[in-house]
């Protein structure tokens, strides 16, 4: 039996995270840190093959290079998804939430649909137009959507910022204090997945860590299929949801 | 809706049975049961640390209780459906998102059970606070974010009421204003139950007390009674021979004690009767005067055991408590 209609609670969430600024900001952040990289890294790799940088060109990637914008932007993304679910901790708020909606499940739910279609919603521009700024700073050097590989990975960075923001909420349901939920999440992405890469032994891991296989999604040449690196981002997301679900039905508020 | 059909006794709305709560190896609640009727605001009092606070987030299902458990019309809160609708809860005033606005607070928490935009406005009336509906909650004062949560209890019209601690950083003018509030809703028939550590303000906003002390029922009672059982007058005598005086209260069936070398507190009876046993006795009287203890004093007695925090147990003070 449920407490509430589900729908009433979806848009319920809705209205929180358009009305508070800890939500709002870290939204508008993720498309201008993403497309404003994507131009400075298009530019700068454009100035270092028309100077003719060898080792550069012998690995440019072009579809790759349409992204790196994206890997800073994720940071905003997850700091919307632990905003989101810590400052109602943090300020206590959540009582009043759960007293409005007593059936915790049902809570989480409606969080985590909110949540995701917001993320999708800013994640779409976000991706597409960081894609194209990229692609014009590149000048010359540049390629359009029709670039093999180029469409399938500006729908797989939309799935990844929305998948990194699902895994982050889960870890902030977990973790219920901002400061924990960021700097694990940051670690994730910061720490591990670059320390795990460059030890020989830890490479294969390294590939099924959630922003190393997210990077795969979004590459030309991938070195795991795009579907296995969602899959995996996507494994990732789902074990800190649980996480955070098991948390929410145990812990008293 | 349960309107007092019969007036003295009406139907128990609220039933807390047995709950109990542990923390690791203290217990904060202990096997506290009574139920709240309507029509009357209940005041539930206790020092700080008493356990209020916790009970009443047992009640709304914020944490779990060990044992026992609380019924609303023999329902758990879990069971209600769009419990805003049947009950109506304020917790702590200032537990908000600083940077969104006193409408979209109520919009957001009215949207969760189906309650329109008009409603919205009208509490916001209620309280007192449109003029101040678009402006961001963290430039509150305590006493704004109490008139937030209460509008916040009143969104769904609910047949309950629980509110903890409302008066806690209001002006005189505020508290005056709770009250008032508080027995209106009340005079409708809904079932009211606020908390408080302050006896003298519930002695004169709630008609029926609830006193808990370390988790543990204390006292569950009109305030009437409480006040003619705690409040009796007594009657002081200083004199030169408490001894002998004590002997001849006694022998006239009269329950007394010295409270100070010299001086004999009597229960239960007048300065004229004790003024006349004295002069029987021929005993000198340096002082013959009525003294009526305050409810501060009777709430303090009765939990003076149960209080968690204590001045007199850390500075030694002489005025024993029980």
């Amino acid at each position: 039996m449920s407490s509430n209609a589900a729908t009433a609670v979806v848009q319920a969430e809705l209205t929180k995270i358009r009305t508070v600024r800890s939500t709002v900001v870290p939204l508008l952040i993720t498309p201008v840190v993403s497309i404003g990289i994507g131009i400075l890294n298009g530019a700068s790799a454009r100035s270092a093959i028309d100077s003719g940088n060898d080792p550069l060109l012998a690995d440019f990637d072009p579809v790759e290079a349409g992204f790196v914008g994206i890997e800073m932007g994720q940071l905003a993304m997850i700091s919307f998804a632990v905003l989101l679910v810590c400052t109602e901790y943090g300020s206590g708020m959540i009582r009043t939430s759960l007293a409005a909606v007593p059936h915790r499940g049902l809570f989480y739910l409606s969080k985590i649909v909110a949540a995701a279609a917001v993320a999708l919603l800013v994640a779409v521009p976000t991706a597409l137009l960081s894609f194209f700024a990229a692609q014009a700073a590149l000048g010359p050097h540049g390629i359009g959507l029709s670039h093999p590989g180029a469409l399938r990975a500006v729908l797989g960075a939309c799935l990844y910022l929305t998948l990194m923001c699902l895994f982050a909420l889960g870890l902030a349901m977990m973790l219920r204090s901002t400061a924990l939920a960021l700097s694990l999440s940051f670690t994730f992405v910061f720490v591990l997945s670059p320390v795990a890469s460059v030890i020989p032994a830890l490479r294969t891991v390294a590939r099924y860590l959630p922003e190393h296989a997210g990077a795969q999604a979004m590459k030309g040449d991938p070195a795991l299929s795009p579907v296995t690196a969602l899959l995996v981002v996507a494994a990732w997301a789902a074990a800190a949801l649980l996480a955070g679900h098991l948390t929410l039905r145990s812990r008293d508020t | 809706m349960c309107r007092g059909t019969a007036a003295r006794q009406p139907a128990v709305v609220i039933e807390l049975r047995q709950l109990t709560k542990r923390y690791r190896d203290t217990v904060a609640i202990d096997g506290l049961t009574f139920t709240v009727r309507p029509g009357r605001v209940t005041g539930f009092l206790g020092p700080n640390g008493a356990g209020k606070s916790t009970t009443m987030r047992m009640m709304l299902g914020l944490e779990r209780p060990d044992e026992g458990d609380v019924r609303y019309h023999g329902k758990a809160y879990h069971e209600l459906y769009e419990p805003l609708r049947h009950v109506g809860a304020l917790l702590e005033a200032k537990a908000l998102q600083n940077s969104r606005t006193a409408y979209n607070h109520l919009l957001w928490l009215a949207r969760t059970n189906r309650i329109g935009r008009a409603r919205v406005h009208e509490v916001l009336a209620m309280v007192g606070l449109e003029s101040v509906s678009s402006r961001r909650t963290g430039g509150f004062s305590l006493g704004m974010g109490q008139r937030l949560g209460i509008a916040a209890a009143l969104l769904g019209d609910p047949e309950v009421l629980l509110l903890d601690e409302p008066v806690n950083g209001l002006d005189p003018e505020g508290v005056r204003w709770i009250r008032t509030l508080l027995q209106g809703l009340a005079g409708e028939g809904r079932t009211v139950l606020v908390s408080s550590h302050l006896m003298s303000e519930m002695a004169i906003t709630a008609e029926h007390l609830v006193v808990i002390g370390r988790g543990r029922l204390l006292a569950d009672t009109s305030t009437d009674d409480f006040i003619a059982d705690n409040c009796r007058p007594r009657v002081l005598v200083r004199t030169s021979e408490p001894d002998r005086l004590l002997g001849v209260l006694d022998h006239a069936g009269l329950t007394a004690c010295q409270e100070e070398p010299g001086t004999v507190v009597v229960d239960g009876t007048g300065t004229e009767q004790v003024g006349r046993i004295a002069a029987e006795a021929g005993l000198v009287l340096g002082e013959l005067a009525t003294r009526t203890a305050s409810l501060e004093d009777a709430f303090l007695r009765l939990t003076g055991d149960a209080a968690e925090y204590r001045s007199e147990a850390f500075t030694g003070g002489n005025r024993h408590v029980l």
